[in-house]
């Protein structure tokens, strides 16, 4: 038994590393893991369908925040994924009974505590199993829920053990060194530069500002599709954008709130703290195009393809103010 | 966001929980208010699980007057698609759509059918027949 401490975060991934890194005596909150791992971002794949739906990315990819912690903190983790079932289960009844607490990558749709609304097929939704029960469910916190859940085991094992894109294979993680007395300040510079670099400079369309427009592009070209898959695309930005725990306006808030925090590690940097003002101005901009694209889904409404797209266009405009912002900052 | 404008709607989509959202109070500190639903996104997961049920109904309208396998319904019961359950199979898509085909629907082999049993969380007799009286 451990006297393992559940808290509410916006995305699970970054949820579980800050909770599972304050377990072993590390504070650090779920935005600044978020920013740490350089987690923001914006990917539009128009030719990866999931769904029938384009891919639509506010953030990394899966798996890339427990990674670049590990690296970039030098937190020593082992990752187990398995060949089968019955040894993926008992190996996490073993690392429970050392009293461990223990990250695992599941399949949302068949974690028996997710209700009807919230269940879909996403192969890459992380949690930490952090006890056993008397009649062999576990205990688990996942992070976008306010308090501690319970999964029984052959929910818990199918869940783990499911096949396809991002099949987790049973992965189970957890650190075995965690570094105290970290010196924040180097890494936050870095990874401040890196991801305004990555949203201003990719010289692909498919992420960074660039995309952004890429995918306005796209939306103004909706008009000659099926009007019912016109509607249908529109929802998926807003699903992608909100639905999946990004903390509200694709993690563009969660984001604002690791760069204020960063300020104050800074002795209240000024400029980190104006770029953490922009970035929630640009949430802002970011909720009230989901709140016209929701009202355009509406049965029997006429849609706006061009002031859409001329929305997202002014929030390229403005986010590559907030990335220009980011990058006066000189790390000191 | 400021900390008083996060939205608390009572989606029906969060069924009762609450998400963390992120907003800035007075002094642009940024941190968890517990939301318990936003209209905006409601509307969004809503159009998507009723694309999912239209399929399913779809389906099972298809099934029932014989144009398509028990097989056909039940992967959109699981909330599937062709591709989905290709993926979690590892069957080719152009496999299972032979296995859609009512006529050649039990000759598929046991093996075979465990697999796809194991994928959609359903036993092999549940996957052989359509469930009776839905969407009447």
């Amino acid at each position: 038994m451990n006297n393992f401490e559940h808290s509410h975060s916006a995305h699970c991934e970054s949820g579980v590393m800050s909770a599972m890194l304050r377990h072993h005596g590390l504070e650090l909150s779920e935005p600044m893991i978020f920013g740490l791992s350089s987690a923001m971002t914006f990917a539009y794949l128009p030719f990866l369908k999931l769904g029938g739906l384009p891919l639509i990315a506010y953030r990394n990819m899966p798996k890339s925040i427990i990674k670049n912690i590990r690296k970039n903190l030098k937190i020593k983790m082992k990752l187990e994924t398995f060949s089968n079932k019955e040894k993926g289960q008992k190996r996490l009844d073993e690392l429970l009974k050392e009293g461990k607490i223990v990250g695992a990558q599941t399949s949302v749709y068949w974690l028996d505590y997710f209700p009807e609304e919230m269940r879909f097929h996403f192969n890459a939704h992380n949690l930490i199993i952090y006890d056993k029960e008397e009649d062999g469910a576990y205990k688990i916190s996942d992070p976008v829920f306010e308090t501690p859940q319970v999964c029984s085991a052959a929910s818990l094992t199918k869940a783990r053990f499911v096949k396809g894109v991002m099949a987790p294979k049973g992965l189970l993680y957890y650190p075995t060194h965690v570094p105290r007395d970290i010196d924040l300040k180097p890494i936050i510079a870095k990874n401040i530069k890196k991801t305004a670099k990555r949203m201003l400079k990719t010289p692909i369309p498919i992420e960074g500002l660039r995309a952004i427009r890429y995918l306005a592009k796209h939306i103004r070209a909706l008009g000659k599709k099926d009007k019912r898959y016109a509607k249908l695309f529109l929802g998926n930005i807003v699903r992608m954008q909100e639905e999946i725990g990004t903390g509200g306006a694709g993690f563009r808030y969660i984001y604002a709130a690791f760069l204020k925090e960063a300020s104050d590690i800074f002795d209240k940097n000024t400029t980190l703290d104006e770029a953490s003002k922009l970035m929630l101005e640009v949430g802002d901009e970011w909720r009230d195009f989901a709140l016209a694209i929701a009202k355009s889904i509406k049965p029997k409404k006429e849609i706006d393809f061009n002031g859409l797209a001329d929305r997202l266009l002014s929030i390229a405009e403005n986010e590559a103010k907030v990335y220009t912002k980011m990058l006066e900052f000189n790390g000191k | 966001m400021d900390v008083n404008s996060v939205p608390q709607d009572d989606s029906s989509t969060y069924a009762k929980n609450k998400k963390a959202i992120y907003a800035s109070d007075e002094n642009g500190n940024v941190s968890v208010v517990a939301s318990s639903g936003w209209e905006v996104e409601e509307a969004a997961t809503k159009q998507a699980l009723s694309d999912l049920e239209e399929s399913a109904k779809q389906a099972y309208t298809l099934v029932k007057n014989g144009e398509m396998s028990p097989l056909y319904f039940h992967m959109y019961a699981v909330r599937m698609d062709l591709q989905v359950l290709s993926e979690s199979t590892g069957f080719f898509k152009w496999t299972i759509k032979k296995d859609f085909d009512p006529s050649k629907f039990s000759n598929i082999k046991d093996k075979r059918m465990a697999v796809y049993a194991e994928a959609m969380g359903k036993s092999q007799d549940e996957l052989k027949i359509l469930p009776k009286g839905l969407y009447e």
